[in-house]
């Protein structure tokens, strides 16, 4: 009992990392109705960058604002100067260039910082929690900075004249311009969102997946998963699959641990935690492709 | 008196196919003023190259100012104000936000609220309805949030893109009242679209028939509704 208890604890822990993805992916979705394929290694990036500021003594709680601050600038940059230019591109091409952001920023991390893994030290006390080999205070802060993240968040779409301008922008982009909104400025805002977001995310699991560029690649995956059972079009349905990703990857594993021991065979368990991300992808988009809080798209012919 | 809006040798194109040939008119302040025609003559294009909407060619002047060309969005905070086709209704967001976006642009507190209970007076039930979701408001009741947001830009000018459509006789009725005393309160000059002439000529001053892309006629509302053979041939009633 205790030790399923520590599960979904660390489940949640992991889950709230992938719930900062899963948003960052839906935050770009809703106002282009693209998947953001690079949006992983921008965070490992990030990562990269505060890490680096680590190294050169700056204390912890100024890097992250630093690099999630450049990262915004750079997610801005990014959109105004590589994907403006292609607003009326096919879908094939855009994703084309996605995937080309993601080896760019994947291979300028290696040149810049080298491939070898390196320790990223955590911002919280480094006490165990009695009894617990995965659940410690790094992993109570995980949860609380991604609260504190989506409370801010959701004060900002919800409570100020730019973030209503911004919803408004995403969800009929010609009526918003019809007021004044400056839509391409709105979609550049949304990328800038996402790679701070992203930013906090690859900050916050590096100490738990050491710092290398390819930390990213398997969480980004557990994001997409969150922000499917989701339904991509929800910020908040994007949050609550993040969690629940995190929680099921662990409980199935759990399961199998226990299997085994009643058993003795042994039939899934942690190597296959990556495959249950992919079954849940699978398994939302053949039976649920809405999610479970999305909008269901219908189209009028 | 210069003209509000002037247009001159407009020509417009949805990719290789021209809707809009020569359409020339001007709109002067403070009066309401129709487009008429059939389906397809033009009609919704020419408001939606006045706001750069679609590739259009020629001179747009709005007060004085050329704006062919020019952002929608910068058009729209010179003061224009365009009710679309189809009402354009945010419908995810509430009728509260829907109101609250379309004064995004402005930073003139006061006058703000003060529009805002212009627009609760002449359209009590968006009031009773704050709080719902756009999207599930009737017709009638999207197109005077419709108005309403365009009315909550504080513009100059109007377009209303047939605000009758689609509803019902006694709904529209009332939505044109509220529109001439939009244009008499407010002091909004207007450049209304309508398939139902007979409507439109009862409420604008001046009227411009459209035909394939082109203006074939214009007068005074009055006589182009008296006389009966352009009512017959281009009017259809």
């Amino acid at each position: 009992m205790e030790q399923l208890i520590q599960q979904v604890a660390s489940g949640l822990a992991n889950g709230a990392i992938y719930a900062c993805l899963a948003l960052a992916l839906v935050m770009i979705f809703v106002s282009t109705d693209h998947i953001n394929f690079a949006q992983g290694e921008l965070a490992m990036f990030s990562a990269f960058m505060c890490w680096q500021l680590l190294e050169l003594a700056v204390p912890f709680w100024i890097a992250l604002p630093a690099v999630v601050l450049i990262s915004f600038v750079l997610g801005v940059i990014i959109e105004r100067v590589i994907l403006r230019p292609l607003h009326d591109a096919p879908v094939l091409s855009i994703v084309v260039v996605f995937i080309g952001l993601l080896t760019i920023f994947h291979s300028m991390a290696g040149g810049i910082w080298g491939h070898t893994i390196k320790a990223f030290p955590s911002p919280f006390p480094k006490i165990a929690f009695p009894g617990s080999a995965y659940f410690g205070p790094h992993q109570v802060g995980m949860i609380l900075v991604t609260m504190l993240l989506l409370v801010g968040l959701f004060a900002f779409f919800r409570l100020t004249p730019l973030g209503l301008a911004m919803r408004a922008a995403a969800q009929n982009p010609a009526s918003a311009r019809l007021v004044g909104v400056r839509v391409d400025w709105m979609l550049a805002l949304g990328w800038g969102l996402a790679a701070a977001i992203g930013a906090v995310a690859g900050t916050l699991v590096a100490p738990v997946v050491y710092l290398e560029p390819n930390m990213m690649s398997s969480i980004l995956l557990y994001g997409f998963a969150g922000a499917l059972i989701g339904g991509i079009t929800s910020p908040g349905g994007a949050v609550a699959g993040g969690f629940i990703v995190g929680v099921l990857e662990n409980l199935i594993a759990f399961l199998g641990d226990i299997t085994e021991r009643a058993t003795g065979f042994y039939i899934i368990g942690n190597g296959e935690k990556l495959t249950v991300a992919l079954i849940i992808v699978i398994t939302v988009l053949t039976l649920k492709p809405s999610g479970l809080f999305g909008d269901v798209s219908v189209k009028r012919v | 008196m210069t003209a509000l809006l002037e247009v001159e040798g407009l020509r417009a194109f949805y990719g290789q196919t021209q809707a809009l040939h020569d359409v020339s008119f001007s709109l002067e302040p403070g009066g309401i003023t129709t487009l008429l025609g059939a389906n397809g003559a033009g009609k919704t294009t020419t408001l939606r190259a006045i706001c750069s909407m679609v590739h259009a060619e020629g001179a747009i002047r709005f007060d004085g100012q050329p704006i062919r060309g020019k952002a929608t969005e910068e058009i729209v905070r010179l003061g224009v104000g365009h009710v679309p086709e189809g009402r354009g209704t945010f419908t995810n967001l509430s009728v509260d936000e829907n109101l609250r976006v379309a004064a995004y642009t402005r930073r003139d507190k006061t006058a703000i609220e003060r529009d805002r209970d212009m627009v609760y007076e002449y359209f009590p039930i968006l009031k009773a309805r704050l709080a719902q979701q756009a999207g599930t408001l009737s017709g009638g009741e999207q197109q005077m949030l419709a108005i309403s947001r365009a009315l909550m830009l504080a513009p100059r000018l109007m377009l209303l893109d047939e605000p009758s459509f689609g509803l019902a006789p006694l709904i529209v009725q009332e939505i044109f009242r509220i529109m001439r005393r939009i244009n008499g309160e407010a002091k909004v000059s207007m450049l209304l679209v309508e398939q139902n002439a007979a409507l439109a000529l009862e409420l604008a001053d001046h009227a411009y028939v459209l035909e394939t892309g082109r203006v074939v006629m214009s007068g005074k509302a009055s006589d182009v509704k008296s006389d009966e053979a352009i009512r017959k041939s281009y009017l259809g009633y």
